[in-house]
């Protein structure tokens, strides 16, 4: 907008790693006074990391800081603190609210910059016995609240609000800070109704009319195209692209967004002909009710043999499938496994049925942290199977049969090339990637029939990725074990599955051969997201 | 090389020293000062150390009963009266229904049994409903129950008159002597005396026993299950675990265990305590296994043995030393701050994230 004049933001060159893993790279970011700018990109492309970077979260020094050059106005800034940021006219709502529920829209907007006044107690003692100026308190709130032209009460009581007034009053918080020069606002109407949305797109004009710069943060690309001046998509810790909102369409960000090497499908031959298999699972009207991953109706076939591959977006229920179906969350519905029904919230049977599932959770599900790997691997087997076990006095006692764990656990590590310096090496010690792969070895250990994998390759780097995909096709290609991969990768998922079912709206929008296209795939994808 | 292989043994040293933990090397040495001191300022060395191996095998079984709940992520059992309680029950019933000698004590375990597995089940689903908070409620049930038992010891219609207030006819006295029930039974088969040093083989077998199998448990599939339910819950739940039942079943062992600790304790000690003696019981209990290495939610048989033999040592030391080199009696203060300091470090160290 003002090429001329310095930008309000410039980000140069900004890079950052965790432990050697590398989420961002020469990022080059520019917003001027009073742009609205839209920030897309999939999931770990990596837009909450840039964003916290600019916004100082703790997080990002206590992981070693960051590298590249922050200017606001034109001169070099640099946050210890989120205090710093919202000083120099930072705002940001994040997707989680924190508001207090107990008060009213009022005090959580002012909450701590209370306007007060000096009474005589505050006189003798300090200013925080000062009292609060209601009468000033609510004006200023009104004001902020009018701001972004939107009715909602300012003396409603948090715990009583709809999800989008909440969602209003964050952002209402923000505005009413004098210093407000730039707004970051992340996925702020994934929670808001159809109208509600509208009502904040129109507020975000308003606030780009009065000069305040915005970004926003959104997967539906339809508001992105209504409301921003520049779009800018992400991938991979990279700016792939910068233009013009009005230069642009959906389909065209879609494969920005997604596409690797678009033009290359995967090889055809390396895929299963399916024609003669028969389904070996079928789930009917399946719901769960996982935090953040509600799964509202699916009903999905799952061929014998078949690697069958489950993507989405975050927050689109993918996740909850498998978890579902495991009995990790209450989930109903029903689960017929080669003719059997399966019952729902028991994942004791589910796993006498020999499902297997490798959790996206590696620390918090898959994994003993603080027992060797030989624990980690042999254990649910063990546990299930009666396996890697000693009978005595008829079976009376059954005692742990170290060395038959030992050598299941070293034909893993060598077989999946699990970097440790002995099968008595704790979890913890691992790299994420070398985890990854002790939680395939525990889900192989049980021989099982079907394989639920969620997230393979979240947050482990590009050389453990491919050797866990390789090791997960060979599992398949070898055993004729089927599984089911859930993944927030497109790409990985058109590399190594069969059929792909795309997840929205915690439904399933639809299931294309892996050779689909990426715009394909992406279209379901953004179809029913809610 | 060679200066890689110094800074090498310096890394071992500093690892070995690491695991040792700090707290444990102050007090291993403060026992070693004791001991040297020990001659020097009038006591015999022998009889001291035949105290030490006694009180050793006093209390061994009662820091053996923490073990199961921190393996399944119950944390230490301050709850240890309930399990005491269970224990003297078993005791005073045994006298009451008339056993003497050493069937007396046999008799003892075997009713003391039920009442263990019937308190230590509803323990246990307790615990099962407020996890997360399990150490803070198992003081407060520790505490209560002894509260309640000082009632029932007084209402309960006990008629053994070695056992009874001798005016009133009823309710049981503070304590009761063993002479002619248990006393020493452990402690006198295959005891060993050389000059003034005793040892009670007997009471340390059947430590050792004890020990052996609760080592054997842990490596049976339900004892593999149980480490694993302290280790990660829901990793354990994953692999088709029933968590509460494993918790349930840690909570019954530990506090069987307590009820036969306590027994082996009264047979050394000669007397059963009734009243409020089983409150002061726990926090010696779990400063023990603590002292011995062990952390809230990781502790071994071998933890249980050194923590044991270290602050029953001190506990037996100071008294003789400090009294007899200042005619002042700090033992009490100084057991005092190390029970407690010990359990502050540990707690302090409580991981959170792993459990």
């Amino acid at each position: 907008m003002n090429e001329a004049k310095t930008p309000l933001l410039e980000m140069r060159n900004i890079s950052k790693d965790f432990f050697g893993n590398q989420v961002l790279a020469d990022i080059d970011l520019t917003v001027g006074e009073g742009e609205v700018i839209g920030l897309v990109g999939e999931n770990g492309a990596g837009k909450s990391t840039l964003m916290r970077i600019l916004f100082g979260a703790n997080m990002i020094a206590e992981t070693g800081g960051y590298g590249g050059d922050v200017l606001i106005n034109g001169k070099k800034v640099e946050f210890s603190s989120p205090f710093d940021a919202i000083a120099a006219g930072i705002g940001m709502v994040h997707q989680e609210f924190s508001l207090i529920p107990g008060f009213t829209t009022t005090e959580n907007i002012l909450l701590n910059r209370e306007p007060t006044k000096k009474s005589v107690i505050s006189e003798v003692f300090s200013e925080r016995m000062n009292t609060l100026n209601r009468t000033e308190m609510s004006e200023r709130a009104k004001a902020a609240i009018e701001m972004m032209g939107v009715r909602i009460d300012p003396n409603m009581v948090i715990s009583d609000m709809p999800v989008g007034h909440k969602q209003f009053t964050e952002i209402a918080r923000e505005l009413s800070k004098d210093q407000l020069k730039l707004l970051i606002l992340d996925e702020p109407t994934a929670v808001l109704t159809e109208k509600e949305a509208e009502a904040l797109l129109d507020s975000i004009r308003a606030m780009s009319a009065r000069g305040i710069a915005v970004i926003f943060i959104t997967h539906r690309l339809q508001e992105i195209l209504s409301v921003c001046n520049r779009v800018v998509v992400m991938r991979d810790g990279y700016v792939v692209q910068s233009v013009d909102a009005a230069d642009t369409d959906v389909a065209q960000i879609t494969k920005w967004m997604v596409g690797r090497e678009v033009s290359q499908t995967p090889e055809a031959n390396d895929k299963k002909d399916l024609s003669g298999g028969k389904p070996i699972l079928k789930i009917e009207k399946l719901w769960v009710d996982m935090p953040g991953e509600t799964v509202r109706n699916v009903s999905l076939e799952v061929m014998e043999g078949e690697i069958l591959g489950i993507g989405g977006l975050a927050g689109q229920g993918k996740l909850g499938i498998p978890n579902g179906v495991m009995g990790l969350y209450p989930a109903g519905g029903s689960v017929v496994f080669d003719g059997e029904p399966i019952p729902l919230n028991n994942p004791r049977r589910c796993l006498d049925s020999s499902f297997a599932f490798v959790s996206e959770d590696r620390r918090g599900v898959g994994l003993l942290l603080d027992e060797s790997l030989e624990w980690n691997i042999a254990f649910p087997a063990m546990q299930i199977q009666n396996r890697f076990l000693k009978n005595y006095l008829g079976g009376l006692i059954k005692w742990r049969d170290e060395k038959a764990i030992r050598e299941v656990t070293e034909k893993y590590i060598e077989e999946l090339a699990i970097k440790c310096t002995s099968s008595k090496q704790k979890a913890r010690a691992l790299s994420g990637g070398n985890q990854q792969k002790v939680c395939l070895a525990k889900a192989f250990a049980l021989a099982p029939r079907l394989l639920f994998v969620s997230e393979p390759t979240r947050g482990i780097d590009v050389g453990a990725k491919a050797l866990v995909l390789q090791a997960l096709k060979r599992f398949n290609r070898e055993n004729g074990v089927t599984i089911v991969m859930v993944s927030s990768e497109l790409e990985e998922l058109r590399m190594s599955c069969d059929r792909i079912a795309i997840v929205s709206g915690g439904k399933v929008a639809g299931i294309l051969p892996a050779s689909a296209s990426v715009e394909e795939l992406g279209g379901l994808m953004l179809s029913q997201v809610i | 090389m060679n200066e890689n292989a110094k800074t090498n043994e310096k890394g071992a040293i500093r690892k070995a020293l690491e695991n040792f933990g700090l707290p444990r090397l102050i007090i291993t040495g403060f026992l070693v000062l004791l001991l040297i001191l020990a001659p020097f300022v009038g006591a015999d060395l022998p009889t001291q150390i035949s105290n030490i191996i006694a009180r050793f095998s006093w209390n061994g079984v009662l820091v053996l009963a923490m073990v199961p709940m921190v393996h399944s992520g119950c944390g230490l059992n301050f709850g240890l009266p309930l399990g005491i309680i269970s224990g003297l029950l078993g005791a005073t019933l045994s006298i009451e229904f008339g056993f003497t000698g050493g069937l007396s004590f046999f008799m003892a375990i075997l009713i003391a049994t039920p009442f263990a597995l019937i308190l230590g089940s509803l323990y246990g689903w307790l615990l099962n409903k407020i996890k997360g908070g399990e150490m803070m409620i198992a003081t407060y049930v520790g505490f209560s129950s002894v509260s309640f038992m000082c009632m029932m010891w007084l209402v309960l219609p006990y008629k053994s008159p070695n056992m009874v207030w001798g005016l009133a006819g009823k309710g049981l006295r503070t304590t009761i002597s063993l002479e002619g029930y248990y006393n020493q039974v452990l402690a006198n088969f295959l005891k060993i005396e050389i000059g003034n040093l005793t040892i009670p083989v007997g009471t340390i077998l059947f430590f050792a026993l004890l020990a052996l199998l609760m080592w054997a448990f842990l490596h049976t599939k339900t004892g593999t299950a149980m480490t694993a339910v302290g280790s990660n819950p829901v990793f354990a739940s994953a692999a088709g675990i029933n968590v509460d039942r494993i918790r349930l079943l840690s909570v019954v062992m530990s506090t069987w265990l307590a009820a036969i600790g306590i027994l082996v304790y009264e047979q050394g000690f000669g007397f059963v305590q009734l009243y409020m003696a089983p409150f002061y019981m726990a926090l010696p209990a779990v400063s023990a296994i603590l002292i011995g290495g062990a952390s809230v939610n990781k502790a071994t048989i071998m933890n249980v043995i050194i923590g044991t033999i270290l602050f029953q040592g001190i506990v037996t030391m100071t008294p003789t030393v400090m009294n007899n080199m200042i005619h002042m009696d700090m033992s009490e203060v100084i057991r005092i701050i190390a029970s407690n300091g010990m359990i502050l470090y540990a707690l302090t160290r409580k991981t959170e994230g792993s459990r």
